[in-house]
């Protein structure tokens, strides 16, 4: 869980590299985060707290997730500050373990989906020819249906299970990776410099590595953060579905599928956790748009 | 041969040749079937002669290329197969996947195209505006609702409008069933909050698309020259972007109708509108693969045919296609 603290931080430092050379880490980010918009700031600090909450669940959750501590639906404050769910299991301790669960889940998927079609992409770039031919014309063909439509056709075929939930995912996933990660490195492969290291007799995961990955950061950077967003949703969805993130797991998307009936009396419990994927989305969008606008004039 | 017509020509191939390579894949998934599967759909107390009997009536001792036209055959005369849940029992009622998909299919068909006929024209408007009023009060103020929107589950969005207005003020109803014997109002009345549910969801979409295809416009030479010529702001857009906008706001479009289809999926199960996306969910979860196979299949093919449409409309309105030197 410790790197997901990284995607922000070097991205920052990328950012922030061209006019500041000779200065300590810290001093670096700090001088671009005080020039930071409002609206990037409020998505850091919304990144910070769901991590902190994700790392130390645990310590912060009154219950254990599966523990049954009361009777079901229980009203909101005295023992339980936001009540109990459908089983009798403290509503604030299942959210805040599934911060742990689903953003980590979304998490271990995009990071998947990112060495998959990021490796892909680089390759068929590099390599060009009949492998870039075929990758390019199976990536055309895997999205052209809705992503949604092709995971529950492989989710009834394989079944729902974490593991399986994440590798569909990102496969289907990579897709999009795989075709951004190859059009911009193209740009890139063509320079003297990684027609150098051919000729120098460089391996390819070399070249992949240190010429091109380098060159290709700042996007993929930003991508990574859409990407979260879009997976983080698409596994919400499947999980409200019900088939998705399967219980007793606490999971934000099937614990408004689980509690949705508290809606009908007026009793806002079941909206807390749409609520807190919808507010992640928002502040993980904040920060892309920022990183976007500092890096290049990549968007107006 | 006409370059327009030669374009749509090949666009339409590579429509149909997708689909074909689609169609494929759905109809092959079952090959990855893990062992134990016959045993899942039809219990654990399934003797083997049930499982073997099972196994051949749903054709998996055939050859899979044998499998394969035997499907789509059926799929091109209208028939999907039979659904599993009849399949395993004895006797007695057989349930042909058509007919299950059929009816539904209508129902999904007029809830995506209501909220289409308010979003589409809606979205376009919006997005004008704010492209014209950059930086505005008015553009930072669609911007958010629209970034908060897009950031929203779908269902999140369906709770919070089934919160205000239909139980803090229950203005509509939260339960969209619907039947056959309804007049057309009272079932738009049914499905309203379905409806504004994927209304909100592809507005801001297509809104911010909008905006962007039409600030890329804005930016090009041509307008700046008829701007200096002294045009009025409304005729620079309807008479000089305009028409070299169609393009991508046709694309815009399509993809956001097409995204509308899978929407309609979450949306479907909240509020339990008897559509084709609540009963590929139910399949899922049953693991009934002849009907999943089936929504998938018409799912993919509404799919690629919005985006085939929305590349012929991008040919057809290309000025340097339809004028070639």
């Amino acid at each position: 869980m410790s790197e997901s603290a990284h995607s922000p931080q070097s991205a920052l430092v990328a950012a922030g590299q061209p006019q500041i050379s000779r200065r300590g880490r810290a001093a670096r980010i700090w001088r671009v985060l005080r020039k930071a918009p409002p609206t990037a700031w409020f998505g850091l600090v919304v990144i910070g707290v769901y991590l902190f909450a994700a790392v130390f669940a645990p310590l912060l959750a009154p219950y254990s997730e599966t523990e049954l501590v009361g009777g079901a639906f229980e009203p909101w404050g005295g023992q339980f500050l936001l009540g109990t769910d459908q089983l009798g299991r403290d509503m604030l301790s299942r959210l805040i373990y599934g911060a742990r669960n689903t953003v980590g889940i979304a998490f271990l998927t995009t990071m998947l989906s990112f060495l998959l079609g990021g490796a892909l992409g680089l390759v068929a770039a590099i390599s060009g020819g009949w492998l870039d031919q075929v990758l390019g014309r199976s990536v055309d063909v895997l999205m052209s249906i809705p992503q949604l439509i092709f995971a529950l056709v492989l989710l009834s075929i394989v079944g729902s299970s974490v593991v399986n939930l994440i590798v569909i995912i990102a496969v289907l996933d990579s897709t999009r990776v795989f075709r951004l990660s190859r059009s911009v490195a193209q740009g890139v492969v063509v320079m003297d410099y990684v027609e150098a290291a051919r000729l120098r007799g460089e391996k390819l995961p070399w070249i992949m590595r240190r010429e091109i990955l380098p060159n290709i950061m700042p996007p993929l950077v930003a991508e990574f953060g859409l990407r979260f967003c879009f997976v983080f949703l698409t596994i919400s969805a499947l999980s409200f579905l019900g088939l998705g993130i399967q219980p007793p797991t606490a999971d934000w998307g099937s614990m408004v599928r689980d509690n949705a009936a508290l809606i009908t009396y007026g009793d806002v419990t079941p909206l807390l956790p749409a609520g807190a994927i919808a507010l992640l989305t928002v502040a993980v969008n904040f920060v892309v748009d920022w990183f976007l606008h500092k890096t290049s004039g990549l968007r107006e | 041969m006409n370059p327009v017509v030669r374009t749509i020509l090949q666009r339409l191939g590579l429509g149909i040749g997708t689909l074909l390579v689609v169609s494929i894949i759905i109809s092959l998934a079952i090959e990855m079937l893990p062992g134990d599967f016959a045993r899942a759909v039809l219990g654990q107390s399934a003797t083997p002669e049930t499982v073997a009997a099972f196994q051949r009536e749903v054709g998996l001792d055939r050859s899979p290329v044998v499998r394969y036209f035997e499907w789509m055959g059926g799929v091109l005369r209208g028939d999907f197969g039979e659904s599993y849940a009849s399949a395993g029992s004895l006797a007695g009622h057989r349930r042909l996947v058509a007919d299950m998909i059929g009816p539904r299919l209508l129902n999904t068909l007029f809830l995506a195209g209501v909220a289409a006929l308010v979003a589409v024209p809606l979205a376009l408007f919006l997005g004008i505006m704010a492209a014209l009023h950059r930086n505005s009060i008015l553009d930072r103020g669609v911007n958010v609702v629209s970034l908060v929107s897009i950031s929203s589950p779908e269902f999140f969005l369906a709770y919070i409008l089934i919160m205000f207005l239909a139980v803090k003020l229950p203005i509509f109803v939260s339960l969209a069933s619907i039947s056959p014997s309804m007049s057309v109002l009272e079932r738009l009345y049914v499905i309203a909050l379905p409806a504004i549910t994927l209304v909100l969801v592809i507005v801001a979409h297509m809104m911010r698309m909008t905006r962007a295809a039409i600030i890329n416009l804005l930016a090009s030479p041509y307008i700046e020259m008829g701007r200096l010529k002294g045009a009025r702001p409304m005729q620079i857009i309807l008479r000089h972007a305009l028409p070299n906008a169609w393009a991508p706001i046709a694309n815009v479009v399509a993809l956001n109708l097409a995204y509308l289809v899978v929407g309609v999926v979450v949306v479907e199960v909240v509020f339990t509108y008897p559509g084709i996306g609540q009963l590929m969910v139910d399949a899922v979860s049953k693991r009934d693969l002849p009907v999943v196979q089936g929504c998938a299949l018409v799912f993919a093919a509404t799919y690629i045919l919005l985006n085939l449409i929305a590349d012929i409309v991008t040919i057809a309105s290309n000025p340097r296609l339809l004028h070639p030197r």
